[in-house]
């Protein structure tokens, strides 16, 4: 276990790199990012001094070593936008993303896996039929138009809701900061959390049905049926813990749509995440946030895979052996 | 209950297609009637937009920016020659609509069928095979995860408009598109089904598949594939909806497809804009289209998914 | 029962408290479209990055309600030579710090503006000299004549020169900046208000400076900024009472704002010109059908093109009523003869015609170039006239894209690639010689003319007279060579004026504000109730 621990963090070095190489070579397609620095006006001499300054004058390769260079220290360079390091941008808006990450993550699970096995439980019922409707209208509309029409809603027509912003926040500790201390933080989090949750609820609930109904189907089910276990211990204790593999696997893969969807959540709602900063670094052309971005989401997504990797081991005992023998 | 199932496997899908079984199950269930009836409707509808529309809405001589703006036609201040109203540039939106869904449906069905295809494959392969391969892929789909779709497809725009003149990017924005979410979905196929698999491997009738001596691509194809493919199947399904609605952001983020030639996902994220005037059916329109066609789409994946499924016969 | 009243009691002082505290303490909850990305007012040349710290720091010069220029930290100036003005320094002025405000200041921040680094550099001429008479008197002494020197002093901001040498910011923050910048995260200048917090791109909290030497004319105790970024939370923010002020309120949105109880719209003309502008340099467009030559370079094309545009119904129905249609590259607000140019009118026959003459009587292919979030409805507009261009026979490939990519395709720095294109353009200076020498002057090597001409049309003899506007002196006469220049650019079709859009703030009822020109919401002018 521990060698294949190992292997897989030397592979995230790897994995980390290529990214950084990818990112790379595909920034000079985002735009000139001495363009969104100087002015319209701005003499061309100065245009260029800008460009030396930041050593975009050199060829994307050299760029490339020299940030890695940095990276290796700690340092990830300043924005472009702000003048501030990135680091220190990334962590103070850390706090709001992983806060409405989470929200939006409970809210799927703990309305999508109910909502699954009952839905599979009684396929043919009405209740069953309309949840599954129902819960397609959060894939079927962009998110986009899901969070404006909640804002009109609750925000403009109720007025029960704030429309943007995180509400007041409680300072935890010097870049960490919380709105789940007060009522209008908490309020501030329900309208987005919702619409970050809404796709990842449908998808969830969707999968666990769906897993539901083939392992009800299987032997092992019957026999315990057979047995003459009680339909609730079979329906939790047997079928649910077994439709949890391709859940776990799904649900850790999604944290990738929510950090993509959260760019769009975050925009609609003004949340002040690493959404918006990344979506505001595209449009600027904003270098440094946009690679520290993406290296951060690297490896998350690494330590994710090996979590999820390790956790379908201790679900599902039969896949132990074949992680000891990769 | 190990030869039973095995002998299930032998079967080929085809066959199972058109068995008895999936038909009865097809005409027993309304809801999924109703569902083929709409998908068939509306991709016949896109398909003959160019004959049904009473006008080409990415012709930019027959669009008249006097007619923007334009109510239903039962509507105060409606006009006759415009059914469903007008968008902001004087289209009128039923043809947008036809003529969108068409780009739409294209974008969705071969975005995912491309996404499918590579994941699918690389993912039963990672799964089978395990070991360095296993690593690999697996990998490279880690890299590719960093990758939002959003992201990729605005970067993979980006370098297109870079590398190419102005006249080509019209006719391969459609193109590119496509790509960009084939590239980023597959992953979830890949990482899905190679979990499936692994499962599967360890099984008595792969065992004893491969004990017979048959080559891995036929044990993988005929034996593993069936077994996995039930929740590909449903995020196939979602993922369908999943591109049309990635189309939709990108033009909603100002890139992606040309604005003179709008999508669904064009035409919605332009009524975005205006649902607040009060010019309400530049978005109900084509958001209530997209819903009825992605709905439809997962209702027969539902149906679709079980039917196909050995397990569940 | 004591005990009851007694908390009654309580509570009641508790609503008193809390009713004053409501009645006396005026916060003011200000949204915009844009970040405030830096406080350092040398970094980012950006309408509302200037209008945000212009509430903090002041310049020499200020501008009024209606952008006349009004004494600031010079109490007054004379021109003694020429070439040697003299700023008399208002006295008794306090950096929000405390410290005292002297020439020392003005000759540092003359250097500071002008130093790598800077994106204001053009605010002051580089040889200029700045001379401490006294401690209260500057004089600068320039090196050719220059009748506009101080026209964008209003927003060259005063630093406090002790406060930037104890913080190690006596350069200006530049883009580059390998280490955090102090001035880039605080602020001390001489203005009515104060900084008391900033979140790059999160929130700015305002507080009145209690020292400021001007009579306050607004009655606000705190002022939270927050940018919303999108155009519909935005005004949603505003019609639920979250926000008291937005900026911008997009037009389509305007009847829905001024129809709810608590909020309406200000709308005025905006000094910002939208054009076309046509690649007539290259022997061949990059983009383009017609191979061998290129079509731009033939006037009546250009006609064509201008006629083919109905303008009004961009106006009327892309616009919503609000905009200025224009005939010249300036707004008129900015030229007193604007009103002696009109726009030669909306004839597609005449266009068909005069592309048959040119030679094209089935048209050609272009490729356009068009920003789709950088001005009032630019994509939008650009759709509108791929239409109408089209009725002339000209199919336009329409290249819509955000500005990060548009100007890294079309500008200097870009190669200019680009056939036809949309570009605003706002005077910085808000004269026309600036638009005259950057827009519409001859590029050159060696020579920063023409820079933003990116499809380089060019008259030597305009050029000449924008040579002679630079240093004649009376006003008249300026006018008057002003008025030729342009006569001779709209003579030969070398842009394609649009329109002026317009600017549109939302503003809750209890608000007051004064809504200037150049679309700078200032909050000390704003009152609220």
């Amino acid at each position: 276990m521990l060698a294949f621990i190992l292997r897989r963090l030397a592979q995230s070095v790897a994995v980390l790199l290529s990214v950084a190489i990818i990112a790379f070579a595909m920034f000079r397609f985002v735009g000139d990012p001495v363009n969104q620095i100087v002015s319209l006006d701005t003499p061309a001499e100065q245009v260029e001094q800008v460009r030396k300054d930041l050593g975009l004058d050199k060829p994307v390769y050299i760029q490339f070593v020299r940030y890695i260079g940095n990276a290796l220290q700690g340092d990830f360079g300043q924005s472009y936008q702000f003048r501030q390091p990135v680091t220190k941008l990334l962590a103070e808006r850390a706090p709001a993303t992983l806060e409405l990450a989470l929200m939006s993550a409970l809210f799927s699970l703990l309305v999508g896996i109910p909502m699954g096995v009952y839905t599979a439980l009684y396929r043919d019922g009405f209740g069953a039929r309309l949840f599954q409707a129902v819960s397609l209208i959060g894939v079927s509309l962009p998110t986009f138009l899901i969070g404006i029409l909640l804002i009109y809603l609750f925000s403009v027509h109720l007025g029960w809701l704030p429309s943007f912003g995180r509400g007041q926040v409680v300072k935890i500790t010097e870049n960490w900061t919380t709105g789940l201390l007060t009522i209008s933080g908490i309020k501030a989090l329900i309208l987005p959390a919702i619409t970050l949750g809404l796709f990842q609820m449908t998808l969830i609930m969707r999968l666990v049905r769906a897993e539901m109904l083939e392992v009800m189907r299987t032997d092992y089910i019957k026999f315990a049926r057979a047995r003459g276990l009680k339909t609730r211990a079979i329906n939790f204790g047997h079928a649910l813990k077994n439709t949890l593999v391709p859940v776990i696997t799904i649900a850790g893969l999604q944290l990738g749509s929510i950090i993509a969807f959260a760019i769009i959540t975050e925009t609609v709602f003004q949340w002040p995440g690493m959404g918006v900063l990344f979506l505001k670094a595209v449009q600027n052309v904003d270098i440094p946030i946009m690679a520290a971005y993406l290296m951060m989401i690297a490896a998350l997504f690494v330590l994710i895979n090996l979590f999820v990797d390790l956790l379908y081991a201790a679900v599902d005992p039969r896949l132990r052996a074949t992680i000891r023998e990769s | 209950m190990t030869e039973t199932t095995a002998q299930r496997k032998e079967t080929s899908m085809l066959a199972r297609a058109f068995d008895s079984d999936i038909w009865h199950s097809f005409k027993s269930s309304p809801i999924t009637m109703l569902a083929a009836f709409i998908v068939l409707v509306m991709t016949l509808a896109a398909l003959f937009a160019p004959w049904i529309a009473p006008m080409n809405p990415f012709d930019p001589a027959q669009v008249y920016l006097m007619n923007a703006n334009i109510p239903p036609r039962w509507l105060n201040g409606g006009d006759p020659q415009f059914l469903l109203g007008t968008d902001d540039q004087g289209r009128d939106l039923y043809s947008a609509i036809l003529y969108g869904l068409r780009v739409s449906i294209f974008i969705g069905l071969i975005g995912v069928a491309i996404a499918c295809t590579l994941g699918v494959t690389l993912g039963l392969v990672a799964g089978y095979i395990g070991g360095r391969v296993d690593s690999l892929i697996m990998r490279i789909a880690d890299v590719q995860l960093t990758f939002p779709a959003i992201l990729i497809a605005l970067l993979i725009d980006g370098i297109v408009r870079g590398l190419l003149k102005s006249a080509a990017r019209e006719d391969i924005a459609f193109g590119v598109l496509v790509v960009s979410i084939g590239l980023a979905f597959w992953v979830q196929y890949a990482r899905t089904v190679r979990g499936s698999t692994l499962v599967e491997k360890g099984r008595d009738y792969i065992q004893a598949a491969r004990l017979v001596g048959l080559p891995a691509p036929l044990i993988m194809i005929r034996h593993v594939l069936p077994n996995v493919i039930g929740p590909v199947l449903v995020i196939l399904t979602i993922n369908v909806g999943l591109a049309i609605i990635t189309e939709a952001t990108l033009s909603f983020l100002g890139v992606g497809l040309p604005p003179t030639q709008p999508s669904l996902g064009t035409l919605i994220s332009i009524g975005n804009r205006y649902l607040f005037s009060g010019d309400w059916w530049i978005v109900t329109f084509p958001g209530i289209t997209l819903a009825l066609f992605v709905l439809s789409i997962n209702l027969l994946g539902d149906w679709l998914r079980d039917a196909l499924n050995p397990k569940l016969q | 029962m004591r005990f009851r009243s007694g908390l009654l009691a309580a509570c009641a002082a508790a609503a008193l408290a809390l009713s004053v505290g409501v009645t006396s303490a005026k916060t003011l909850r200000y949204a915009n479209q844009g970040d405030l990305k830096s406080l350092d007012p040398y970094t980012l040349n950006e309408t509302t990055a200037n209008a945000h710290l212009g509430n903090v720091y002041e310049g020499l010069t200020k501008r009024g309600k209606d952008l006349s220029i009004q004494p600031g930290l010079a109490e007054r100036w004379e021109v003694l030579e020429p070439t040697k003005w003299r700023f008399y320094l208002r006295k008794g002025v306090k950096f929000a710090n405390g410290e005292d405000f002297t020439a020392d200041d003005v000759i540092f921040s003359a250097d500071r503006v002008r130093a790598t680094g800077s994106n204001f550099t053009t605010r002051v001429p580089k040889d200029a000299k700045f001379v401490k008479v006294d401690d209260h008197t500057v004089d600068v002494i320039l090196t050719s004549p220059n009748p506009i020197l101080n026209s964008q002093w209003d927003t060259w901001y005063i630093m406090s020169k002790k406060w930037a040498e104890a913080n190690n910011s006596t350069a200006p923050t530049p883009a580059s900046a390998q280490t955090p910048s102090f001035s880039s995260l605080n602020a001390n200048g001489t203005g009515p208000f104060k900084i008391e917090s900033h979140q790059p791109g999160v929130k700015t909290v305002f507080k009145p400076n209690a020292g400021w030497w001007g009579k306050p004319e607004h009655n606000l105790t705190e002022v939270i900024f927050t940018p919303i970024n999108s155009d519909a939370t935005r005004v949603a923010a505003l019609l639920s009472g979250e926000v008291d002020i937005i900026e911008p309120v997009p037009i389509q949105d305007i009847q829905r704002v001024n129809s709810s109880p608590n909020a309406q719209v200000l709308t005025g003309p905006e000094l910002r010109t939208i054009f076309l502008g046509m690649d007539q340099t290259r022997d061949e467009l990059l983009e383009s059908s017609v191979k061998g030559k290129n079509p731009f370079k033939d006037k009546r094309v250009r006609e064509a093109f201008y006629k083919a545009i109905d303008i009004e119904t961009i106006k009327s129905r892309v616009m919503r009523g609000l905009s200025t249609p224009s005939a010249l590259m300036i707004a008129p607000e900015l030229f007193v003869f604007s009103k002696d140019f009109k726009r030669p009118a909306y004839d597609p026959d005449g266009a068909k015609k005069l592309l048959a003459e040119a030679g094209y009587p089935n048209g050609f292919e272009v490729g356009m170039d068009c920003p789709n979030d950088r001005y009032v409805n630019d994509g939008q507009i650009c759709q509108a006239i791929v239409g109408m261009l089209a009725r002339a026979g000209i199919k336009v490939n329409l290249n819509a894209q955000p500005k990060a990519q548009y100007f890294a395709k079309v500008l200097k720095s870009g190669g200019y690639k680009t056939s036809f294109y949309l570009l605003g353009w706002t005077p910085g200076t808000f004269d026309s010689h600036n638009v005259l020498y950057d827009v519409m002057g001859c590029r050159a090597d060696g020579s920063n003319r023409g820079e933003t001409n990116l499809g380089n049309y060019c008259n030597p003899k305009l050029d000449a007279l924008t040579d002679q506007v630079l240093v004649e002196a009376d006003t008249n006469k300026r006018n008057d060579l002003i008025k030729q220049a342009f006569q001779l650019g709209f003579d030969d079709y070398g842009y394609i004026p649009l329109h002026q859009q317009a600017l549109a703030w939302g503003v809750a009822k209890n608000v007051k504000v004064a809504q200037r020109a150049d679309n700078s919401v200032l909050l000390y002018w704003i009152t609220k109730d």
